[in-house]
This record gives C-alpha cells, structure tokens and sequence, in this order.
C-alpha cells in the first residue's frame, strides 16, 4: 500500500481513523480527538489537526534566566556609558534642542540598547535580487557591535529564502511571464497621481475587482493599494461608536489600528478559542453596552485565516456557526491564506469546505501568494458600493499602481487557470505538498513546531534569546535565510524561527534546509519535543517525492 | 493557627485575608483603599476589651463566610431560557446601511488608459487638469525604463515586510538619495503615501502628548492624530496669533504643574502646502515659535515636494528656512514623483526611532491593544521595487538642473538668470553667459548680460543676464524666449 506524504483531501476511513490515533502522540491524540467528533458532528469536513506542545519547564526557567543575564549586562552598560567608560554610539539630540521636552523617555530605548542591538544584524538584511525561492545578500559588516554597517560590496549569492512570503512561487522574473506587467508599466507608467474617487480609477483596477470577485465567488470586490492600510482604512468604515469588536488577541497590527481607529469598543478573545468568543459574545448579546446596557449596534467579529506568527489556521466553521447563532457579523483577513490552502488556493473558505456568502467581510492581501502588493476587500454588492462610497482608502489614497495590478490580474488567471495551463493549480499542489513534507520531517527530527498541519507558516521554537541570533547566524553561514523573531513580538518565553514554505521550493532546496536543521538542532539543542518521534519514519524514506512540473 | 482566606467578588475585587490566632488577631485588608467598615489592623490589644473585639471579628469572619455573594453582574441571575431569549429578540444594525432606492449605486469614473497629460475619462478625450502629475514624471520614458529594468531584475512584489528581507538594494539607494536630495541625515519611504505621516506621528506621540494641529490638516494627518491618542489642539488655519495663543495658554498650564510638563512633548504639525486650502504655511514663523516655546515642528509635504523652492526641496528651501530646524519632513512620491509610496526625513537622532520601531514597537506587543511607533513601516510589505527604481529616475530628473537658476520674486518684470555653478572664475561665467545671449540674439531674441562697474559696486553681484518683461511682449513671445533661453542653455552648459 502506497502511502505517499501527499496524502490529499479525501476523507478518511474509520479503519484509518484508529490507525491515526493510535500512531499520535498524547498530547496530539488529545487534539486529534477532539476534532474527530466535530468531524462526526460535520462542523468540520476533515481532522483539524493543530498543535501547540508546551516546552519543558527547565527551559521555560532557563529562558527567565537568559533574559535576567542580559537585563542585567544592560544595566551594566547603560551605567558605563553614562559615565562615559563606553562609547554611546546612538544619535544624539541637536544643540539647539537640548533644552526641548526629550523626544524618547530613556526606558524605550533600554531594549533597542542591550538586546536588540547584540542581534541586530538578523533583521533588515538587503537583498539584491529577486526575492524567489533562492536570493543574493549585500554582505555586511559591522566595525561597531551592529550599531552601524558597511556594506562591503560583496554578494552573498544562492541563499535558499525561508523567509519571503512567496507562497506559490509568484515572485518571479521570467520575461514570458511577465509580457503583460511590461505592457502595463509601458501603457500607463508606474504611478497614478490621483485617488480612486477622483481621477484614478484605471480601467485596469475595474478588471481587477471583477476578477477578485470571480476567483472567491462573491458579488463584489474593492481592492486597496497597500495591504496594511486595507485594514486600518476599511474597519473605521463599517464600524464605530456603540458597535462592538471582538478580535482574536493574535491579530495582526493593522487590524488592530482599524479597531481602535473606528472607535468602536474592543474585546479580546483567546487565541481561536471558541469558549472564549462565545462567552464574550454572549455577554455582549445579554448584558449590551457598559454602564448604558443599551444593546450593541453591531457585533464585528474580526480574525485571520492563518496566523503568521503562530501557523495556526482559524475555526472558521465554529466561528460561523457562532456568528450566525449571536448575529454577529464576520471580518475575515486572508492575508496569508488566500492563494496558499485550499484545493484551488481560495483560502481558508476552501479549506473548510464553506461558502464564502457566509462570511460578511473577506479581506486579503495581494503581496504574499500573488507576488505583488496591496490588498482586497470582497462579500456582497452593498457591501462594496458602501465601501466605494466611505472607504478613507479609495477617497484619500493613491490608487493602486498599474503594473501592480497587472501582476496580480496575471498571478490570479494563472491560479484560476484562465491562462490555459494548469501551472496555477500545480503550484497550489505543490504547496501542500511541501508544506506537508515540511511539517512532518521537522516533527520527526524533534523540534517543537506550532500551528496546523497544512499551514505553510511554519514556526520553529527556539525559546532562549540567546538562541535566536545564533540560529540565524548559523543557517545564514550554510546559505539559509531565515526570519527569527522573538520576545516581544512573541511571548517572552517562546521565540521562534519562522518558516514560509514556498512552491517554488524544490524538494532538493527543502532537503538541504532540513539537514541543516537537523544538523544546528543537535548543535544548539534546539530539539525539544518530548513525543514520540513518528512510529512510520521509514515511510518518508521511501516516499520519492517528484512532482511533473 | 487558623487562617481563612475569603474572596469577595463584589463589583470590585476586595481580597480580605483574616488571620485569627490564639492570643491576637490581625486583619489586613489586602486592598487598603477598599476598606468597608473602618475595620484596621489590630494587634496585640489584651483585656476585656481585646476579647470582645476578638468575639465581633470572629462573627463578623463567620458572616462573610456564609453570606450571599455579590454577583458580577446583576443581570447574570437571568434564567438559561431569558438569556435565549434575549438572544432570539437582538437584532443588529444592518452591517452597512441600505442604499436608498433614489440614490442609485455609486460611480466612478474610468479612465481608460495613462491618466497623464491628455486622458480618456469615460470615454472622452479630456486635457487634465485633475492628476497630481506636477512634473509630468507619469509619462516619461526614462522613468518607465527604469523601472522597466527593475521589473525585470526583481518581478513586482517584494513578498515581505522591511524587517524580514523585504529590504531591496533598490530601497537602501533611494532613501539614501531622498537624503541627500533633502539635505538630511537620514530618509526611510514608506509603501503607502497616505500611510506616510498617518504612521509617523504617533510613532513620536503618545498618549498625554500634546500637538497643536491647524484646522486646515488633511485627512492623513488627521489619521495619524487619531492613532497617537495624544492631546490635540487645533489653531486657526495659518493664524499664528492664534497659534501663539494656545502655546501661551498651554505654557501658564505646564507652570502650574511642572512636573508633568518635564515629560509631556508638545509638536506642532502642519503642510507645507494644504492639500484642502491651497495655502502655503507660514514657516520661519513657525520655526521661531519652536525655539521660543520648545516644541517640535512635523512638516506635510505632499503637495509642495517637487513643486516649491528653485530645486524642488519643498517649502524649507521655499522660505530659505534650515532644514535641520524642522524635525521631521514627510511626503508622498505620488505627486510630484508619479510614483507609489512616501517617505519621512529629519535628523538621524529622529528617524532611527522609525527604523527601530520594528522592536520599539513590539516592546508594547501586539498582543495588548496598544498601538504605537511606525507601523506602516514594520508591519506592512516594503514598496515594490520597480516603484522605487521609478522614484529614484524621477528623482534624477528633478535633479538635473538647467545649468541657470533664476533669481527674483516671480512678481518681479526684471530678474537674473545666474549661472547654477561657477565655471571657476568671474571672467570665464561672463564668457559662458555672452555666449548665451549670443545664441539667443541670433534666433532673434534679444537679451543682455548685467553690465556693472565692478571696481565701483559696494557688495559686486555674481555675473548674470538680466530679463525684463514687458506689456508689449505677447504670451507666445514669452513662450519662445523660454523655450529658446533652455535650449540655448542646454546646448552651451552641457
């Protein structure tokens, strides 16, 4: 019997059911087992496999101490620079302002001092070439403890991106592919010099939201020039004073900018937990506003498809069956998901099998799976034409740059298949696929990953700052670009290395990637998982894992 | 040893920890400031006083222990089937409102093909007078070149944000050149013009902060004021009476309390030119305003980069003002650039704090609902590439000078055409100039150098060409001898 990773959509037997469970892990089968009566209940179509392992206490406690060591190092070294042992390398005020209210309290910057300055060179590295599934580096140096650099001038070249959001290999350079952006920027230029609701409403953005429409299968679409801006503009139009927001406390920074920018009430429910959000939205429903306890106007509950710190995947059906059951209205952001689930790369709506009438705002990005930039905002008609009328986005901003446009018009035929091939919906496979391979094979190797299984965001725990900055390093010595994050982007206990697989990896490229892995999780310690390691490794050596394309 | 821990959970939390031992009682109140009953710590008091006491306080532990709980909320003694039906009976305000019948939906409308010089608006050809194209940069081969070349190199997107290798060489070599075309230290761009100054503000101003805004501000601004959370006080649009008057008004504020006025930064945010009002700031004003109050000037720039001042650096070069006397300049490179994006620009000391942000930032973390610093700059994808390379060749054409720069008030009919560099010395300038005037003289338009007694002349001015316009000339006429007067420069300075 052939059992492939690329174990695809179709159900599973009861027979393969018990196998599953009894092949997981504790902590795993407790997940496992409780999705399998929503698979049975028919909320969810298919196992929703997610998983969150804790770290083992001494690291938890090890942590503490490392960010004790460099707290205290800190202390140590703002007291030599304040009596001028150690030269201070930061900016300083003018002259002429010295006597001026000052511009930063001291405390801010205590943190960009003694931490982040020791990692400093992970962040911000410039590229010098496409950003596709390998890139160049501009070398860099720093004479000073990262506090300045010098580009020596040389190229660090073939480095294999973890990092860009490059889902289906859309970031690319290929002229045959690219005829028509050429066409675009040759035809209209690069720039519009007006907004939507005055002068710059292109012939090519109308194109764009009829096929926007089309490819989620609403009435109508609206799109934005900057994806960030796509939230913080539109959620101040729908909502405002009296209505109430419910946000998932993982939200992404520019939800939360449109929430608090509509002056609307904010809560804030546990990370996809649905007891958490029924609770709030049941005593937002009985008990109304505070104080006034007069009834809210409106319920917004706002959540993202895939967390991209996390890689978890939203309860999008629980999540519907609660919004429908509190009248609750739903703001979903597929920044990270369109393009990258789904069968068809449609998002999170595919993935669960629903229809996409059933949530009221459908919001995403352009800039991660379509390799271009800015982002959309798509559900019924009224809805838009509301939109188009009070949107701060299409009245005050810029419209979005033709050859932009152009670009996700071409990446979004090519997934659809409107180009006349099937390179979209390879590519769409091909995702899964190595997304899959991906997943499993850093879980056998041990390491500590979160989120679902099927999502391409893929964080690996490092826990230890210290850790962090070693890691990048190290991978970047083997020609690996990775994205580190840690405290306080991430609770202070759980810094990670994230991953964003991409179809335009080759299963060569992944492979390199994870035996270096392999490799820096023994030398770091980084392996951590305390579950048994997969009762099937042989499997995944047999598996060839060619794909025709 | 008894020790009985009770948890009250009354509107507020009052966590009352009793400790009854044999011979003398304490009670602590664990929250000082949520005493009930003028209950206080009691220690060590012996008698029959002591024993009563003792007796009142073991009752009155005894009572708490039995008594009903406050509940949270009032309403929580509903019934499972009220709460239903509550539920049942809400309805919520239509997500947006319904569109009337009357009013049909709203149009935009389209142009079709480059909205440039001469565009197609639904369908009629039309000269625009709408587009912030100042420079006609939207149409201009070498721009879309360029940034044709880039496409090619880079593709569209840049698939992340700055911080995580989303930073292009293309990035570094345009704020680099935004720098220096400013003649600031530091420059960083944004991929969102309306992003631009609606993100920086409250990257410096915080809550308890106070800004003073002029009425006239435009939609950004007033964004990014709301995003701040600080204290906003409005002036009169340009009025600097008025504007002198709040800061007087706020200086007697900040003398009553002037601790709190040691941490509370104050800025004061105007446009340079006003998107709503078409009016120029008054700026030297303003810059002696910041010295004698000490508060921080925010410059909007959008509509007067590229347009005002001999090179385009916008109102600063415009009054003639330092640059490093404004704190921090913004603009978008969708006017004048006719590109995508914005950028921010000041003093190194100001515009790291943007760059840092990205940590900065997350210090206060997503995960509360706090929002500060520069967003638009962390947390959003970083300007495409091929927009950048378009920036910079736009920025290569504004720098390009015609090799003469014209001195004088545009009112004035007679001004000077100098020479932009010095060839060196007075003799060879007036040589370069002749041959000027000569070019032009044999195309029949006749212009004359300034003559000057140059031993005799107190302060001797530079080597010019003197224009002087008159009411006889016709507007053709003026045309030509533009026209005529580059081209001639063009040919002669090359």
């Amino acid at each position: 019997m052939s059992r492939g990773l690329a174990r695809s959509e179709e159900e599973l037997t009861g027979e393969e059911v018990t196998v599953l469970r009894e092949s997981l892990a504790p902590r795993w089968r407790d997940v496992f087992l409780q999705h399998l009566h929503h698979t049975k209940g028919g909320l969810y179509k298919r196992p929703f496999t997610e998983s969150f392992e804790q770290a083992p206490l001494y690291v938890a406690v090890l942590t503490y101490m490392g960010f004790g060591v460099v707290t205290l190092f800190g202390y140590f070294r703002d007291f030599l620079r304040a009596w001028g042992f150690e030269k201070c390398n930061l900016a300083q005020e003018r002259e002429e302002q010295k006597d001026f209210v000052p511009l930063y309290q001291d405390f801010e910057n205590f943190y960009t001092r003694n931490l982040y300055m020791r990692v400093r060179d992970n962040w911000n590295r410039p590229i010098c070439s496409l950003p596709g599934p390998q890139f160049d580096l501009m070398e860099r140096v720093s004479d000073d403890y990262n506090w300045t650099f010098r580009h020596t001038g040389k190229v660090i070249d073939g480095v294999i991106n973890m990092g860009s959001y490059n889902y289906l290999g859309f970031a690319e350079n290929d002229p045959t592919f690219l005829t028509s952006v050429e066409e675009s920027n040759e035809k209209y230029g690069s720039g519009v010099c007006s907004t939507r609701q005055e002068m710059g409403n292109l012939d090519i953005h109308e194109e764009l939201e009829k096929l926007v429409a089309t490819f989620l299968g609403v009435e109508s679409a609206m799109t934005f020039g900057m994806g960030f801006a796509t939230n913080a503009m539109n959620i101040p139009a729908l909502v405002g004073k009296g209505c109430l927001i419910l946000s998932d406390e993982l939200n992404h920074t520019s939800l939360v900018l449109g929430a608090r920018l509509s002056g609307s009430t904010i809560r804030v429910f546990k990370h996809n937990n649905m007891q958490s959000l029924e609770k709030l939205l049941r005593d937002a429903v009985v008990h109304g506003q505070p104080r006034s306890h007069r009834p809210w106007k409106k319920i917004l509950i706002i959540v993202e498809g895939i967390y991209s710190m996390e890689g978890s995947i939203v309860r999008l059906p629980e999540i519907i069956a609660l919004k429908k059951k509190y009248k609750a209205y739903l703001y979903l952001d597929e920044a990270h998901s369109i393009g990258a689930v789904g069968p068809t790369g449609r998002g999170v709506v595919e993935f669960f099998e629903l229809d996409p009438r059933d949530i009221d705002v459908l919001m995403g990005t352009f800039t991660k799976s379509f390799g271009s930039s800015g982002g959309y905002i798509a559900g019924k008609k009224e809805l838009v034409d509301f939109l188009r009328l009070h949107s701060h986005s299409a009245v005050y901003a810029t419209s979005m740059s033709p050859p932009v446009a152009e670009q996700i018009l071409r990446s979004m035929k090519c997934i659809m298949g409107l180009d006349g091939t099937t390179i979209g919906i390879q590519r769409v496979r091909r995702l899964a696929e190595n997304t899959r391979y991906f997943r499993q094979r850093l879980n056998e190797m041990g390491f500590i990953i979160y989120g679902h299984e099927e999502s391409p965001v893929v964080p690996l725990l490092l826990f230890m700052p210290g850790k962090v900055g070693a890691f990048a390093r190290e991978m970047l010595k083997r020609k690996i670009g990775v994205v580190v994050v840690g405290f306080p982007a991430t609770p202070i206990t759980e810094a990670r290395a994230r991953f964003c697989v991409s179809a335009a990896h080759t299963t060569p490229m992944l492979d390199k990637v994870l035996n270096a892995l392999d490799e820096l999780g023994d030398h770091l310690v980084l392996k951590y998982s305390r579950h048994t390691r997969s009762s099937r490794p042989e499997l995944y050596d047999e598996t060839s894992f060619e794909m025709d394309d | 040893m008894v020790q009985i821990f009770r948890f009250m959970p009354n509107t507020r939390t009052n966590v009352f920890c009793a400790c009854a031992t044999s011979d003398a009682m304490t009670l602590a109140p664990a929250d000082a400031g949520q005493q009930q009953d003028g209950v206080r710590a009691t220690v060590g008091v012996s008698g029959d006083g002591a024993s009563l006491l003792r007796g009142i306080l073991i009752l009155w532990i005894i009572r708490l222990l039995f008594s009903k709980t406050y509940k949270l909320q009032d309403s929580s003694d509903l019934t499972e089937k009220e709460i239903e039906e509550i539920i049942e009976e809400w309805q919520p305000e239509p997500l947006v409102p319904r569109m009337s019948k009357e009013k049909p939906a709203p149009s935009y409308n389209i142009v079709s093909g480059p909205p440039c010089h001469k565009i197609t608006v639904n369908g009629k050809q039309c000269i625009n007078f709408a587009s912030f194209n100042f420079l006609g940069l939207l149409d201009n081969d070498r721009v879309k070149n360029q940034a044709l070349q880039s496409l090619r190199k880079y593709g569209v997107g840049t698939c992340g944000p700055r911080g995580f290798y989303g930073t292009f060489d293309v990035h570094l070599e345009l704020e680099d050149r935004l720098a220096k075309f400013m003649r600031t230290e530091e420059a960083i761009i944004y991929s969102y013009g309306f992003a631009t100054i609606a993100s920086a503000i409250p990257a410096y101003s915080k809550r308890g902060d106070i800004v003073f805004v002029d009425e006239a501000a435009c939609f950004s601004i007033q964004k990014g004021l709301q995003a701040s959370r600080s204290h906003i006080k409005y002036f009169r649009h340009n009025d600097m009476e008025d504007l002198e008057r709040i800061l007087k008004q706020q200086e007697l504020e900040d003398q009553k309390n002037p601790r709190k006025a040691r941490v509370t930064r104050r800025f004061i945010v105007v446009e340079g030119l006003y998107m709503n009002t078409g009016a120029i700031c008054p700026l030297p004003e303003l810059v002696k305003l910041k010295y004698k109050y000490k508060v921080r000037i925010f410059l909007e720039e959008s509509l007067s980069f590229g347009v005002l001042g001999q090179h385009g650096r916008g109102v600063t070069e415009h009054f003639g003002v330092n640059i490093d006397d404004i704190d921090l300049i913004s603009a978008n490179m969708e006017n004048s650039l006719a590109s995508v994006g914005g950028f921010c620009c000041g003093r190194s000391f100001v515009i790291d704090h943007q760059v840092f942000a990205l940590l900065a930032q997350k210090a206060i973390s997503d995960y509360v609902l706090i929002v500060i610093l520069s967003q638009g700059y962390c947390f959003s994808a970083s300007l495409p590439p091929m927009l950048a390379s378009a920036a910079i060749e736009a920025l290569n054409i504004m720098e390009e000078d015609q090799g003469l720069k014209v001195v004088g008030e545009s009112i004035s009919p007679a001004f000077h055409l100098q020479l932009e560099q010095s060839s060196g010395s007075r003799e060879s300038d007036v040589r370069i100039l002749n041959r000027i005037v000569e070019y032009c003289m044999d195309r029949k338009i006749a212009l004359t150098q300034a003559h000057y007694l140059e031993k005799e002349e107190k302060f001797l001015p530079p080597p010019s060409i003197r224009v002087v316009v008159t009411v006889e000339q016709t507007e053709e006429e003026l045309e030509m001898a533009a026209n005529l007067i580059k081209e001639a420069a063009q040919n002669i300075l090359q």
